[in-house]
């Protein structure tokens, strides 16, 4: 018996999704820079999606009004740099940086300190009625972007990018856009987080064995509503960062952005195993690539393209690439 | 202080709209292991989860060490000092062995923090649990996943440990590690309610015995006073020891 079994089948998925679509696109440079933006885009899904996974996977939560802390943390970031036109507009990358930061910053906690709210008007009601979930969630999305429209005006709003984050690097022919390199290194460093809170500290043991039997962590003297609660807000929170990421990389918000997103998350959880971090991660990557290659190679399919994908792995492993055990 | 550490009076228990639990009286004594014997459906697992409050007694009360935890959460009645093993074992199949121990220890944030004396006497009562103990727990085998449940329970002392047929397809060598370390934990002073079908390992282990039909326990009283009936066995279990 070996002593760490690593299923690589999953991870292998990436580059194999990248290396089959190398001869269709034909060109490496513009291979490369769909493969980034692809890789970026699946990155800020992943900062999204990763939180509503680990709700899902530890209180069998539906929560279909995730959405709503996306738009919530984009609206807030233009609230944020607005008056830090003077960061944002410097030719100075460590000012911009920190701009967004800031914006990052206040986005997470407000959309924790509404998701706290969300948790225990909204959901705490409908504990373990399924159906209830997804009506009162989609429920509470809906009034939480009429909210938004009050405070902010039913209008998109520009979120431009800091200057320094504008424009592209060049990789031979390959452009990449900076921004998307920023989006990366934003999302590897919420992943890394996430891996060593959940693999090297006794919360994210209570979190992975909760996933797997709540019942029997409850039984060892532990309150995992509590817990519940807690990671409700932190998954709230990234998705106000999430949003923050997104609202960037589309240059503008509107209120309805977190319903368009929440597609694209449910994807994603499904893909990855309901409760899978590791799959989430995965899912969120190849939802990204899929996304840039097929919108490349054949716009009209783009939109089925995501959904063609989630069949695909569903027929491969109906519960996903990283099935939660005793799930 | 009462010499019994856990008591049910009354106890009724709905699961839906089944009626399970028709007013079950139980009583734990201090230091002794408890067997609850019946066949199957009389509602032992029932009564173990009502005691931990996995379902909620809809009539009655349950007092462990004085206290009234008929409507306690789950988790408040755990940290009062109860250990449990479901009939499934609640292994968490991907975590480690090392894992599912250190989550078992309250006390401890780290591997290293558990008590190494206690762990030292678990691996002596369970080899297995050392020899696999950073392999993921859902590759051991039946009989090793059932060590791993019981010796997770000891990890840290308790005043009452509650385990659902621990005995349950085992091999009769590992019938005897399971004999050998509920023998040399009630040396420590902790309280036992065990629930088993197997009649032998029963036999081996209880200083008293509660046998339930019907939702109901309808004989308490010492081990060896049903052992030497016949009468009694057939009338209560169908069959002799």
């Amino acid at each position: 018996m070996k002593t760490i079994e690593l299923d690589w089948k999953p991870l292998a998925l990436v580059p194999l999704l990248a290396g089959l679509v190398l001869p269709l696109i034909g060109s490496g440079s513009t291979w490369t820079t769909l493969t980034v933006a692809g890789l970026a885009m699946g990155m800020i899904i992943f900062v999204i999606a990763s939180g509503l996974t680990l709700v899902f996977g530890l209180m069998d939560v539906l929560n279909f009004g995730h959405g709503v802390f996306i738009a919530l943390g984009a609206f807030v970031a233009t609230t944020v740099l607005g008056p830090m036109t003077n960061w944002t507009t410097a030719d100075d990358l460590v000012r911009n940086v920190l701009a967004v930061l800031a914006a990052m910053l206040v986005a997470m906690a407000v959309a924790g300190a509404v998701g706290l709210a969300f948790e225990r008007f909204i959901v705490r009601p409908v504990y373990g009625q399924h159906l209830k979930q997804i009506l009162i969630t989609m429920g509470g999305m809906i009034i939480g972007e009429e909210l938004i429209k009050v405070v902010w005006g039913p209008a998109q709003i520009a979120l431009p990018l800091p200057e320094a984050l504008r424009g592209s690097v060049f990789l031979g022919d390959a452009a990449i856009e900076k921004y998307r390199l920023f989006a990366v290194a934003v999302g590897s460093v919420v992943f890394l987080t996430l891996a060593w809170v959940l693999t090297r500290t006794k919360l994210g043991l209570l979190i992975r064995a909760g996933v797997q039997d709540r019942e029997m962590v409850e039984a060892m003297g532990y309150r995992i509503k509590r817990l519940f609660v807690g990671l409700f807000v932190g998954g709230s929170g990234l998705a106000g960062l999430g949003g923050v990421m997104w609202g960037l990389y589309q240059q503008t918000v509107t209120p309805q952005m977190g319903a368009q997103v929440n597609v694209l998350i449910f994807i994603v959880i499904i893909i990855g195993g309901l409760g899978s971090t590791g799959g989430a991660l995965i899912g969120a990557l190849l939802v990204g690539l899929m996304a840039n290659y097929t919108g490349f190679l054949v716009p009209k399919v783009a939109l089925f393209s995501n959904i063609a994908l989630m069949v695909g792995i569903l027929l491969w492993r109906p519960q996903g690439v990283y099935p939660v055990a005793n799930r | 202080m009462s010499q019994n550490l856990l008591e049910l009076s009354g106890v009724h228990t709905h699961i839906g709209a089944y009626h399970i639990l028709h007013g079950v009286d139980l009583v734990v004594p201090r230091g002794q292991l408890t067997m609850l014997l019946g066949r199957n459906g009389a509602g032992k697992t029932t009564t173990l989860r009502t005691i931990m409050g996995l379902w909620k007694a809809s009539r009655g009360r349950v007092t462990f060490d004085g206290i009234d935890v008929t409507a306690l959460e789950t988790a408040q009645i755990a940290a009062l000092g109860i250990a449990y093993v479901p009939e499934n074992m609640g292994i968490f199949a991907d975590l480690t062995v090392k894992e599912n121990m250190l989550l078992a220890a309250r006390s401890a944030k780290r591997a290293q923090h558990m008590d190494t004396q206690r762990l030292e006497w678990i691996y002596s009562l369970f080899p297995a649990v050392k020899q696999f103990w950073n392999h993921p727990a859902g590759k051991l085998s039946g009989g090793q996943k059932q060590m791993l449940a019981v010796a997770r329970s000891m990890v840290e002392p308790r005043k009452l440990l509650i385990v659902d047929e621990p005995s349950k397809g085992l091999a009769p060598a590992i019938i005897n590690n399971m004999i050998d370390a509920f023998a040399q934990l009630k040396l420590t002073g902790t309280t036992i309610l065990l629930v088993e079908q197997n009649i032998s390992f029963a036999k081996r282990l209880g200083d008293r015995v509660a046998v339930m039909d019907n939702g109901r326990v309808v004989h308490a009283g010492p081990m060896q006073e049903l052992a030497a009936s016949e009468e009694l066995q057939h009338a209560l279990l169908g069959l002799a020891i």
